[in-house]
């Protein structure tokens, strides 16, 4: 959106228009931008999940029209959406499956991010906006979970809530989870206002994510060496180059979500929210939707309550912070052998954490032994989340930071151009 | 028309956008304050307030979860070894300092009745309500109360032993209406 327009209005009614109101220059400016020629397809998931929050956003709007907010009957009218309202067998799983595709995309697209290096100079408006977004989207997660009012979603929110409850009394920490609450406990009232943010929150990550395009058209995007657009010869217009690839993508996506949808429904879900909430009996073993699980481990690795829910935050907020965190001055890591390494690792850290987020605490990751009552001894999960929890902040803390630092990169390629022609022998 | 002089003075402008700020700020918190307290528990909710409950309906050795402003709350008659036990305690040992006495309150007679432990049925950590089966493991390490979401024992008075909540498990407010009635949502009045 920097420099000269690429529209020249034709028609009358065109020039009209653009003498007025010039949206269609906006359009064409926007999809017509230069991008670099090499991206390759994780870079698609931008466009994945662009496509994915409409789709939540029109399933959304149509469940909104037969589900009611109310302890007594929200259960039953999600049943009566999957059993009664036409199309609702479909609409229904859509909305919730659609979920889970979004939080995929989301996590792809992050680690991409870092591993890229596209969080840094001169992308770290992008990358914070992209973090609000996130942010937004685990709220909106949150509480659409909470509207069926099965048990999950009942103790979810018991739990989530008393979150802020570690703050302590004198410090406002019951007003406070009284105020989210409308009450002395998760009931009415919180279910309704829950339906009522669930539905607001989308519309805030749609201005978000227009902020995140328009941070994302000043620098254009990164690629995959990693080094910035020199000439026009680095570059392919977005249109239509990257609609074709960025399509073809999402068809391919549309298709494992069909998959989950049509045929496994309920994978993602858990089956005690098949069950109505009851406030007073907890489930044996609680635990969130899977995207969450990762920072539930942290929660739990942590034994003393304050500081568990300030870890929690803490690994969510120190990803703000990464584009100064990683120090290196090349981006990607592709030419940076030990970064490479450190990074893989960190992304099975993070599956681990949320392996272990699924499990009891107490239960066992291997047994190396049995104790005098003949009970199975050995790494239990809670430990587990421990050593990974570690590793977690020493990734973004200290590994990054000093890597950038003492790392040799390997040559890099003269220009994007040199690293696609195959010109320049410095890319793999 | 004269050239303004450049004087470090507060002038009459300034002290017109000092003033018009404030206005705008001191009327910006009492418009944002309406908007934000409705979403307080409202009148109807708080005047859900008290229960009662006939403890004589009570079997030794078992509990009663009663409702009350949409809690659980654990009734408990403790047999007289887990009164031994809860009392014999040294709470040197305990993270959250409390004899078994404080957390009971006296009959009409002005005695403690230790048999009847009433305490809030919520863990203290994030909200779950703790197990209680006194035959069997489930009830925890120290024969109280085990909260599955994350790992809490309590005690068979309620007090909290190992895992990460952090504080005993709350004893609402309560009295003695009658030597077998309390009243739960109140405190007696002296
Ligand atoms: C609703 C959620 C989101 C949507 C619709 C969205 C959309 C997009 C689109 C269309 C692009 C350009 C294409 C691409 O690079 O893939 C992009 C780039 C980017 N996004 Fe997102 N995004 C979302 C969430 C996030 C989140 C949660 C983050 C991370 C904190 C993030 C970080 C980035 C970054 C750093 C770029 C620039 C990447 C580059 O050019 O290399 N985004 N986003
Ligand atoms: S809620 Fe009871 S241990 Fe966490």
């Amino acid at each position: 959106m920097s420099g000269q327009s690429n529209y020249n209005p034709k028609t009358g009614i065109e020039k009209w228009l653009d003498a007025r109101l010039p949206i269609i220059r906006l359009g064409v400016d926007t999809m017509i931008f230069p991008s670099p020629r090499n991206l390759n397809y994780w870079w698609t998931f931008g466009a994945i999940l662009a496509v994915m929050l409409v789709s939540q956003l029109i399933t959304g709007i149509i469940l909104a029209m037969h589900y009611v907010p109310h302890p007594d009957m929200a259960f039953d009218s999600v049943q009566h959406i999957n059993r009664n309202i036409n199309w609702g067998w479909m609409l229904q799983p859509m909305h919730a499956v659609g979920a889970s595709m979004m939080f995929l995309a989301v996590y792809i697209h992050m680690f991409r991010g870092i591993y890229y290096g596209s969080a840094k100079n001169p992308r770290e408006m992008i990358w914070i906006v992209g973090m609000v977004i996130y942010l937004l989207m685990m709220a909106t997660g949150f509480m659409g979970y909470v509207l069926p009012w099965g048990q999950m979603s009942i103790w979810g929110a018991i739990v989530i809530t008393n979150l802020f409850s570690a703050i302590p009394p004198e410090a406002a920490g019951t007003a406070v989870t009284q105020w989210l609450w409308g009450g002395f406990a998760v009931d009415g009232p919180t279910l309704n206002r829950f339906f009522s943010l669930h539905y607001l929150l989308p519309f805030l990550i749609v201005g978000m994510v227009i902020l995140h395009i328009w941070a994302l058209h000043i620098p254009s995007n990164n690629n995959p060496t990693g080094i910035s657009i020199k000439t026009k010869a680095d570059t392919l217009n977005f249109h239509p180059y990257y609609t074709v690839k960025d399509a073809f993508a999402i068809v391919v996506f549309l298709m494992i979500f069909s998959y989950f949808l049509f045929f496994k429904p309920d994978s993602m879900g858990h089956p005690d929210n098949f069950i109505p909430a009851n406030p007073y009996s907890t489930p044996a073993h609680i635990v969130p939707e899977w995207y969450y699980l990762p920072f539930y481990a942290i929660l739990r690795a942590v034994p003393d309550k304050l500081m568990g829910v300030v870890a929690m935050f803490a690994s969510i907020g120190v990803l703000f912070a990464l584009p100064w965190l990683d120090t290196s001055k090349v981006r990607s890591m592709r030419y940076r052998p030990l970064a490479k390494q450190f990074f893989f690792l960190f992304v099975l850290v993070c599956l681990g954490l949320g392996w272990a987020g699924a499990k009891l605490p107490s239960d066992l990751v291997f047994a190396t032994g049995v104790d005098a009552d003949g009970h199975e001894v050995g790494l239990t999960f809670v430990w587990m989340s421990r050593i990974l929890t570690i590793y977690y902040f020493a990734f973004f803390l200290v590994i990054l930071p000093i890597l950038g630092l003492v790392e040799k990169p390997k040559p890099r390629p003269a220009s994007i151009e040199a690293s696609v022609l195959g010109t320049d022998k410095g890319d793999n | 028309m004269s050239t303004p002089v450049e004087s470090d003075e507060p002038t009459r402008r300034d002290f017109i956008h000092i003033a018009s700020g404030t206005a705008v700020v001191a009327g910006a918190g009492f418009l944002a304050w309406p908007l934000i307290d409705q979403m307080n528990p409202s009148a109807d909710t708080l005047s859900l307030a008290t229960i009662e409950f006939d403890v004589s309906s009570l079997e030794e050795g078992a509990q009663v979860v009663a409702k009350w402003r949409g809690k659980p709350v654990f009734i408990r008659y403790r047999t007289a070894a887990e009164i031994e036990e809860a009392r014999s305690l040294d709470v040197s040992v305990l993270k959250d300092k409390q004899t078994d006495s404080e957390r009971l309150v006296p009959g009409p007679d002005g005695k403690l009745k230790p048999q009847y432990l009433v305490a809030v049925g919520i863990c203290t950590h994030l909200g779950c309500v703790p197990l209680f089966d006194p035959k069997d493991t489930k009830g925890g390490e120290y024969g109280g109360w085990f909260c599955p979401c994350h790992g809490s024992h309590y005690d068979n008075s309620g007090r909290i032993r190992k895992g990460p909540a952090p504080t005993n498990l709350v004893v609402p407010p309560y009295w003695y209406m009658s030597d077998t009635v309390i009243q739960i949502g109140k405190e007696a009045s002296v």
